[in-house]
């Protein structure tokens, strides 16, 4: 599957049901869109321009993913920043925040304007992540307010924690004052140590270094107590523990300005699946108990848990037919995010239309303090396209992603994006 | 008869009838080791690639010398000086051996699931001898088929497994392997090296050596390997032997035969004393020699040819 | 598998076991280091019985062996399964002995080959016979029975099938069809 991306003259999309929790907008109607904004949303009688047919379809506002690995520049065997955003509108995302852990890191402004300039004229959004410190390396603090001004859209050690609390303090201080949230991994190194998987029943069938829950929690608490101390913003990657959940929604109680992540696999997959050996199962944090999974879905309905991110993590075939020990940590997920939450949350009726909306198109803008998407009238169309009803089976041979590293092949989902509108551009995808 | 699985990779979800097939069919292979010409012409022709990607001298002895009883060819390969040091992926490595036409790989690594990655890339058969902290099941069925000796039947026998259960191939190869044989299985140690969830697995964690010694029928002393004194696990092995030591004075006040089990090799003074390793309740050196005939019947029930008997050229 | 006929009955293969042991003690004058080798699976059965009946006639017990030959067959590689192994139980040490190899049924003559070479790991006996019930023919390897009980012309979609009281229940042999 090749991506097509056409310039929008101007485009209808007949009898789609619009849906925009923002501005409580549910109804089959029509909009009309005209370059990049979009001119009507209520009934189009004639029109003679690029009709899209979306009866029984559902058009929401084009969703952000705020936790991708682009790999570029450094590692561009597995992605680089266009075969990223290809992926991206494949899986139905719009915009997409990407983490400095590239190959040197992204540390300062000419690394951020190189992302951006790269994107320049995708459909998709790049919101570049900067680093926290220089080179990652846990020691100084980057040029924070230089690279906002390139576009940076908040900063991150990602692939490590902030390493000390001194550094998490200053860091939270600095960049709040510039109106961008520090994210951390939150991974205390010396209880993951050399683990890779979670340590529960299976790590103790399979004999595998494994990565204790507290090793997560002790790091979200950590910075929550800094956040609270610093009123600072802060904002927690890749969620995956009960305990954290715990943690965090006692925090947000007491009004600290603290937000959430988790991701798609955490949702849908538990340690059992490490049975077997299955490097794709691998990931930092890891796959987690099923208490763990169901106290995730929680902190998502009660809003612990902000926004399904998904971790994006390509990696080369080597990486992966390995080892289980020696195996890369990370899977791929801008492709597969919508339909394993369709399938396993909203038709389950564990979320809401709505509240996947939310989770994955408003809260990760309001996050990193991006201008809000709303369907309205006069507003720029950045929107996208959901079959709710499509059976599809999933093969990452027809993926856009340059890697193949997840564990989903092969697949039954239901409900499947067929389309991103954004920047003056429409990619359709059948 | 056939075993259910193509290959030995671990003891886990291995039935009760294949278990007893193997250790049955490794019995007639210790009298085969007691003959004037301890040898048979079974695996002519078949070769056999030890590959060793950690040190061991025992089991890699062990398995050599079971495929030479049997006649096989054995080439061997350990990782100093071999092409693994030179970054070629386990797969490489594994793809360029069945270029060779082998017909077993014996694997030893420290890494779990290592040869259940190789059994997926190779035609071959694959023999488990030690993945990581995971299953060494060929130890395993040695001890159940000393046990066997000793007791008759497993079923209903205690068996406490003493030491670094966490980071003991052994210890989980024999757990499986006893509860699977309808044995009761208790693990004893320091608290830092028994795995959190151990009892998820159906065995019984005795905090302290006396009162899984009241209990046991058999210690299966595990050797506690000094590194983990420098991870911070345990104080010291002075500590170790005086908190889980097995010695004499301990063995006396249970007035009860306890038989004493060892993998090897041992540290003599540690965690388990001279005079028990040598004494008459021990039966290390019968592990031993059990070790090769399990190792015969394993590799002996593993060599399924894939064709259907032509004809029937034997008896008629 | 169809019967075509009886060829035997208990009384047929207890007259036939009476000529062999006969034959045996005559060839080698008496029971001196004479030691019996039965082949499992029913070849064994039948060396007891003659075990007994030399008892019977000379008043002396000559020693029983067993022997399995899965170890040492040659269409190993044909096989999806492995034969149950079996022990081998001879008790004593065979060199220099006079061996009587004893099987139900001689075919191909590939069992006897395998069996000889088990033997031959054992020791160096001092020479060695062969006494079968049946001799069906379609020999693949130059071997010769010493003692045949009945040679029984077949086809090669045939075969003998021996029945032994002691492992099923009856004395009998049948000619069954494939």
């Amino acid at each position: 599957m090749a991506i097509k991306i056409e310039q929008v003259k101007s485009v209808l999309l007949k009898n789609a049901r619009v849906v925009d929790p923002q501005v409580k907008l549910d109804q089959i109607t029509d909009i009309l869109i005209e370059k990049d904004i979009i001119r009507k949303i209520g009934p189009v009688r004639e029109f003679k321009g690029k009709t899209v047919d979306c009866k029984n379809k559902i058009v929401i506002p084009g969703m952000m993913d705020m936790h991708v690995h682009l790999r570029e520049p450094g590692e561009e065997h597995k992605e680089t920043v266009i075969t990223g955003c290809h992926a991206a509108a494949a899986g139905g995302f719009t915009e997409l925040a990407c983490m400095p852990n590239t190959k040197p890191p992204i540390d300062c402004r000419s690394d951020v304007e190189f992302i951006k300039e790269r994107a320049e004229n995708h459909l998709v959004n790049v919101h570049p992540i900067a680093a926290v410190t220089i080179g990652q390396a846990g020691e100084q603090l980057t040029e924070m307010g230089d690279m906002i001004e390139a576009g940076a859209a908040g900063f991150s050690d990602d692939g490590k924690p902030v390493l000390t609390a001194a550094l998490m303090r200053r860091a939270l201080e600095y960049a709040t004052m510039l109106g961008k949230p520090v994210i951390d991994h939150c991974e205390d190194l010396s209880l993951s140590e050399s683990g890779v998987m979670h340590e529960g029943k299976i790590s103790a069938v399979l004999g595998m270094p494994s990565i204790p829950s507290i090793a997560e929690e002790i790091i979200v608490a950590r910075d929550l107590l800094i956040a609270e101390y610093t009123e600072g913003l802060l904002h927690l990657a890749h969620i995956s523990t009960a305990g954290a959940v715990r943690l965090i929604r006692e925090a947000k109680s007491r009004g600290v300005r603290v937000t959430a992540e988790t991701c798609p696999h955490y949702l849908v997959l538990t340690d059992e699946a490490v049975r077997g050996f299955n490097t794709l199962t691998k990931m930092n944090p890891p796959l987690r108990s099923e208490n763990d999974q169901k106290m995730l879905i929680r902190g998502l309905k009660d809003g612990t848990i902000d926004t399904i991110a998904t971790d994006h993590a390509p990696h080369a075939i080597e990486d992966k037919e390995c080892e289980f020990q020696v195996a890369a940590f990370g899977i791929i997920g801008l492709e597969t995010a919508f339909g394993l939450i369709w399938t396993h949350l909203v038709e389950k009726k564990l979320l809401t239309l709505e509240e996947l909306i939310l989770k994955m198109s408003v809260h990760p803008r309001q996050i990193l303090q991006l201008p809000e998407n709303k369907i309205e009238s006069g507003a720029p169309a950045n929107l996208t396209l959901v079959d709710p009803d499509i059976m599809w089976t999933v093969d990452n041979t027809a993926f856009e992603s340059k890697s193949k590293n997840m564990p989903f092949q092969d697949w039954k989902l239901k409900g499947k994006t067929f389309g991103v509108i954004n920047r003056g551009k429409m990619i359709l995808t059948v | 008869m056939q075993l259910k699985s193509r290959h030995l990779l671990g003891l886990e979800g291995v039935c009760q009838e294949d278990i007893t097939l193997i250790l049955d069919t490794a019995e007639s292979f210790k009298k085969v080791l007691d003959r004037p010409i301890p040898k048979v012409p079974t695996l002519r022709g078949k070769t056999v690639a030890n590959l060793f990607f950690e040190p061991s001298t025992r089991t890699r002895f062990s398995f050599e010398l079971a495929e030479k009883r049997l006649s096989a060819d054995s080439v061997n390969f350990s990782k100093v000086g071999s092409s693994v040091a030179k970054g070629e992926t386990l797969k490489d490595t594994a793809r360029n051996i069945e270029a060779m036409k082998i017909n077993f790989v014996v694997m030893r690594h420290s890494a779990p699931g290592a040869p259940h990655f190789l059994s997926q890339c190779l035609d071959s058969v694959v023999i488990n001898a030690g993945d990581g902290a995971h299953e060494h099941p060929t130890q395993a069925l040695l001890d159940m088929m000393t046990l066997r000796n000793c007791f008759q039947s497993l079923k209903g026998l205690k068996v406490v497994i003493v030491g670094d259960i966490e980071h003991s191939r052994v210890a989980r190869s024999n757990i499986y392997g006893l509860l699977t044989m309808g044995a009761n299985v208790g693990v004893c140690g320091p608290a830092t090296l028994i795995p959190r969830e151990i009892k998820a697995l159906g065995v019984t964690v005795y905090p302290g050596i006396e009162e899984a010694m009241k209990e046991a029928d058999v210690l299966n002393v595990l050797r506690i390997q000094l590194e983990r004194q420098k991870e911070a696990l345990f104080p010291s092995l002075r500590e170790y032997r005086n908190l889980f030591g097995i010695t004499r004075e301990r063995l006396d006040r249970v007035n009860r035969r306890i038989t004493i089990m060892h993998p090897g090799p041992i540290n003599r003074g540690v965690e388990l004393d001279s005079d028990v390793a040598d004494g008459d309740y021990s039966v290390i050196l019968s592990q031993v020699t059990n070790g090769v005939a399990v190792r015969m019947a394993v590799l002996y029930l593993l060599d399924g040819g894939r064709q259907k008997l032509e004809g029937d050229d034997h008896g008629n | 598998m169809k019967v075509k006929c009886e060829i035997m009955d208990a009384k047929d293969i207890t007259r036939t076991l009476n000529r062999l042991t006969h034959e045996i003690l005559e060839r080698n004058h008496g029971t001196d280091n004479l030691v019996i080798v039965g082949i499992r699976n029913r070849g064994d059965a039948l060396a007891y019985r003659i075990i007994r009946r030399i008892e019977q006639i000379e008043g002396k017990t000559v020693p029983l062996g067993m022997l399995d030959i899965t170890l040492y067959r040659d269409d190993f590689q044909r096989l999806t399964d492995r034969p149950i192994l079996q022990e081998t139980d001879i008790d004593v040490d065979i060199t220099d002995k006079k061996l009587i190899l004893v099987d139900d049924v001689l075919y191909s003559g590939r069992t006897i080959r395998s069996a000889m070479d088990a033997l031959m790991d054992l020791g160096r006996p001092a020479l060695i016979q062969l006494a079968v019930l049946i001799d069906r023919g379609h020999r693949q390897l130059p071997v010769k029975a010493d003692y045949v009980g009945k040679n029984v012309p077949t086809s090669v979609n045939e075969q003998i099938q021996v029945k032994i009281k002691e492992k099923d229940g009856e004395d009998r042999v049948f000619l069954v069809e494939n």
